[in-house]
């Protein structure tokens, strides 16, 4: 038995997004398909609305949406006929002509799936995973071969689902999408999570300011290689040269100790090249749990 | 949007009822808009009901060409749509994730296959009707005692095929699906006992042709249409590889 996941552990709110942040591979689908029941499991439990999506019957998937990773919509179904068809399936669905409308569907209602552009694709299944009026939302990557406009579109209708009290769960690789959209991230890897907290609270998640309300910043800057900053800054501060002349200073940095750093480099004659200063991202936060690059 | 208007109107399935029908109907449509399936379900069993009628194949029953001929016709026609268009259909529809997206729905995976055996009899009921308007100008006089148990038969038939259909769109890639259905009835369509009468076959043929389903299938709407009655080794055959083509789909079928 292959065991794709092992110890991932999760909730979700209603009112809610929650994300599950992780690079390809790492079981974030294997996950939301076991929830979805499309995937049996070997072992652990789920609760969906308080049933077991293993063993439960239409009443349960009447009220959860679901949004595939591929679509999962027959290709030579023109969108609208297919919204209408699985509109069917429902005792009380939402209206097809106000989704279409509120998605763009409009504009390709005359060419087959098989026809449509990624982001066409992604918005028509979006749409039929609203079309039950669920009350459980499950998005996989969603912002998959979105256009910057139709991202905003969506991004946008989900910020109102949430307000509505949907219960959203999506898997992302993307940081921006979970800094953007969650309210509570779940960092999986290797089948595990391995991280968990609101998208602040991952970003403060560093030993040495846990305890501290300060932000943690990264500064990257450009210099000669090879400059020991041993005891420019305090200890708290690491300062890393990731490669030959290219630094890294990451922790809790206040004004004095970018005074401390610039004044080093005016009594050592050094001019960087570049400099950037910025706030922790995800991304930061995932490379320093998992050991590697999201991407 | 607040959150009362969001849940006031929340989720509820339509009935069991409902959804497959709703399935068989939108399946059948699809069936019929594809142009390679039409040829497969309603050309080639003409063209195969023209050939029979003009050659000297099944001269020597007892009856005329086309009178023995159109049974098997229509057998030919359940194994068009439910073995070959049915198997093709489904194979492709989970290489896109089409059985996966569905079965999230309310329609679940039970409310999909009932839906796809729907369309099937559906589809075959329009065969039914096509062949029958062709047949009747050219002679075909079937008696009026030969319906109940043909179609019955043709029905079983048709379910029978519609499970080895699945379970071979289950189990390997689409190409292959595609592969092994349409060399499949070609030989069953020749040599299978469906449209020429085991008698007619080679030696080593005849033997095993009654335990196949498109044997059976044919021997027995010959049985039905020629002397109308019904019989009943030949069902219990095509209720056996229901069962057999059926259990095996549930244990191997793979959903993506």
């Amino acid at each position: 038995m292959l065991r794709v996941v092992n110890g991932v552990s999760l909730m979700a709110e209603r009112g809610q997004v929650t994300a599950l942040l992780g690079a390809n591979g790492a079981g974030k689908t294997t996950t939301i398909e076991c929830a979805q029941g499309l995937q049996k499991r070997s072992g652990g439990s789920i609760s969906l609305l308080g049933q077991d999506p293993g063993r439960s019957g239409a009443d349960l998937r009447s009220r959860v949406g679901v949004m595939l990773q591929d679509g999962g919509l027959p290709p030579s179904a023109r969108p609208i006929p297919l919204l209408r068809h699985i509109a069917g399936m429902y005792a009380r669905p939402r209206s097809v002509d106000e989704l279409v409308e509120r998605l763009g569907l409009d504009t390709f209602a005359r060419t087959s799936v098989r026809r449509l552009s990624g982001g066409q694709k992604q918005r028509l299944a979006l749409a039929a995973a609203l079309i039950g009026n669920p009350e459980v939302l499950f998005l996989d990557e969603p912002s998959a071969g979105l256009d910057p406009q139709s991202r905003q579109l969506v991004f946008e209708l989900i910020s109102e689902l949430r307000a509505a009290g949907m219960g959203i769960i999506l898997t992302t690789h993307l940081m921006d999408d979970a800094q953007r959209l969650a309210d509570y991230v779940y960092i999986i890897d290797a089948g595990r999570n391995v991280a968990e907290g609101t998208v602040s609270q991952l970003l403060q998640r560093d030993p040495a300011v846990e305890a501290g309300t300060d932000h943690v910043r990264t500064l990257v800057f450009e210099a000669p290689p090879g400059l020991d900053f041993t005891g420019v800054l305090p200890d708290a501060i690491a300062v890393s040269e990731t490669r030959a002349g290219s630094y890294v200073a990451s922790g809790a940095l206040t004004p004095r100790d970018l005074a401390s750093l610039t004044a080093w480099w005016a009594a050592h004659g050094v001019m960087p090249g570049s400099m950037s200063l910025a706030a922790r991202s995800l991304e930061d936060v995932f490379l320093d749990i998992s050991g590697k690059d999201i991407r | 949007m607040t959150a009362p208007a969001a849940t006031a109107a929340q989720g509820a399935p339509a009935t069991l009822l409902r959804r497959i029908l709703l399935q068989g109907k939108y399946e059948s449509l699809t069936m019929l808009r594809n142009g390679e399936q039409l040829i497969l379900a309603v050309v080639l069993p003409l063209l195969a009901l023209i050939g029979l009628t003009v050659t000297p194949f099944l001269d020597g029953f007892g009856a005329s060409r086309i009178n023995v001929a159109v049974p098997g016709i229509l057998a030919l026609c359940a194994m068009s749509t439910a073995f070959t268009g049915q198997g093709i259909a489904t194979g492709f529809d989970r290489r896109y994730g089409v059985l996966r997206f569905l079965s999230t729905t309310p329609l679940g995976r039970e409310g999909l296959i009932a839906g796809k055996v729907l369309a099937v009899l559906a589809v075959l009921c329009l065969q039914v009707a096509v062949v029958t308007l062709v047949a009747l100008p050219l002679g075909w006089q079937p008696p009026a005692s030969g319906w109940l148990p043909g179609l019955s038969l043709l029905a079983l038939g048709a379910v029978a095929f519609t499970a080895l259909g699945l379970l071979v769109a289950g189990t390997v890639r689409p190409e292959a699906t595609l592969a092994i259905t349409n060399l499949l009835w070609i030989l069953l369509g020749a040599l299978g006992g469906i449209v020429i009468p085991a008698e007619r076959l080679p030696a080593l043929a005849q033997g095993a042709v009654h335990y196949l389903p498109s044997g059976a299938l044919g021997e027995a709407m010959r049985e039905a249409f020629l002397h109308g009655s019904l019989n009943g080794g030949a069902a219990l055959i095509l209720l056996l590889w229901t069962v057999l083509a059926g259990a095996a789909a549930i244990r191997w079928f793979k959903w993506n």
